[in-house]
């Protein structure tokens, strides 16, 4: 699961290639047009490798701090077979954050300089997981439509130009296939069920509409800057395409259901594009940057994960052990 | 003390401000590529890398990653330092040339003599 990467808005197109030998360059960019991948060691523009960096990892964090609002029902988990389902989920989960972050230390950042930086808030990662999973219902409602959407963004970005991330997304796809289809089996299950459980998954599904709404990221002007991110196959789709793909695949199956969404003007016009209020921008940011009600516990768990774990690494490492990058 | 929604949060009894040192180089330990084959009879195909600080261990976080869905039959793993690479840089020397049809089966076309020879019979 995972929400779109967060873009620098400030960068400017002419800066991203700024002494770039632009022999190489075309070279570069004639390799991605005839729909070659690229792979670790090839020549890549700085910009290139910077952006796939920050986006591959960010990537990893959602990953591994979405383990923790879904890991909170696990105690809890109505029934033994929800329970073992739910611990095959997040070990997924914490699966693709490693994936992620070996796909991301072949562009030559250390998992421990990823860590490090996200355990001080230095990295960001989805917005969606700084909200709570009060009930089994939002873990419900998480496992299938989060993980709805991230597939929408994955399946787009496994078609981008760098090999070891496309690769590894084609690995995650295939588990978070399994993750949709367990997480609308326990929607439809409160839904269908009594009016208790119905009331629950409602309650969820407003709570979380808003986190779902932001989950693709604010509107994004094409401006030269992302015109070049499309161009190298950075980024796939724009926010605004894949929120329109995630709308039309789910709105009808939610209401289907008989399920409200907490938004009087959704509805797809005669045009077939969905129209909707616009979602809180300002809250989006106030969250990403630390106002969340869960940001800091996330972290904080996070830290006490690697720090209560380290003389177990420590104590396992040899003297003769050396690192050198991954090599795909 | 975090009051977390998660028991085995709250559990833990966990600080909420609760600053570490940074993770050393080699915290995580190096890498392992990881070879898997599918089913008997396939070939042995890399599926990606594990951090691990010893072979063994290499093979079953391997399993854990990789084999967790009865998708393998077999894993092999091997230090990444210990694989010798070519560059892409380097690839053309595979190229090859026209010239070494004589390493290919299409280098070989005898249709036209066979047919000549029937027709001359």
């Amino acid at each position: 699961m995972y929400g779109n990467a967060y873009i620098d808005p400030s960068d400017k197109a002419a800066a991203m290639i700024a002494g770039e030998d632009s022999e190489k360059l075309e070279a570069f960019e004639k390799r991605i047009a005839a729909g070659e991948k690229i792979e670790p060691k090839d020549w890549m523009p700085k910009e290139y490798r910077k952006q796939l960096i920050r986006m591959i990892e960010q990537h990893a964090h959602s990953e591994i701090i979405g383990a923790l609002p879904e890991g909170t029902w696990i105690t809890r988990a109505p029934g033994f077979r929800r329970k073992l389902a739910l611990m095959a989920k997040v070990q997924d989960e914490v699966g693709h954050a490693q994936l992620l972050y070996s796909a991301a230390e072949t562009l030559g950042k250390s998992r421990e300089a990823m860590i490090n930086d996200l355990i001080t808030g230095k990295s960001k990662y989805s917005n969606v997981f700084n909200y709570p999973a009060f009930t089994w219902a939002d873990a419900c409602v998480i496992a299938w439509l989060i993980d709805a959407g991230a597939i929408i963004n994955q399946v787009a970005n496994a078609k981008g130009s760098y090999g070891p991330y496309c690769r590894a997304l084609d690995r995650i796809c295939t588990e978070e296939s399994f993750h949709l289809k367990y997480g609308h089996d326990n929607v439809v299950t409160l839904a269908t069920g009594t009016q208790k459980q119905r009331e629950m998954v409602q309650g969820a599904l407003t709570r979380w509409w808003p986190p779902i709404m932001h989950f693709f990221g604010p509107s994004d002007k094409i401006s030269n800057h992302t015109e070049i991110l499309m161009r190298w196959k950075v980024k796939m789709a724009s926010n605004d395409d894949m929120r329109q793909q995630f709308l039309n695949m789910y709105v009808p199956k939610i209401w289907d259901l008989g399920l409200v969404l907490p938004d009087p003007n959704l509805k797809q016009n005669e045009a077939g594009v969905w129209e909707y209020t616009e979602p809180d921008w300002d809250e989006f940011k106030r969250v990403i940057n630390g106002g969340g009600p869960c940001n800091a516990e996330r972290l904080a768990v996070r830290r006490n994960a690697e720090e209560r774990g380290r003389w177990v690494r420590e104590a396992l490492n040899t003297s003769e052990s050396k690192y050198i990058v991954p090599l795909a | 003390m975090i009051k977390s929604l998660d028991p085995r949060v709250t559990r833990a009894e966990i600080e909420i401000e609760n600053p570490i040192a940074p993770l050393n180089e080699l915290d995580q330990w190096e890498t392992y590529e990881v070879f898997h084959q599918k089913k008997r009879g396939d070939q042995h195909m890399h599926v990606g890398i594990v951090h691990a600080p010893n072979a063994e261990m290499a093979f079953l976080f391997g399993k854990e990653q990789y084999g967790r869905r009865g998708l393998s039959v077999n894993i092999w793993v091997v230090k990444t330092r210990d694989v010798f690479v070519s560059e892409y840089d380097d690839s053309d020397i595979f190229d090859t040339v026209p010239e070494k049809q004589y390493r290919e089966a299409g280098g070989y076309k005898v249709m036209a003599k066979i047919n000549k020879y029937k027709k001359g019979v």
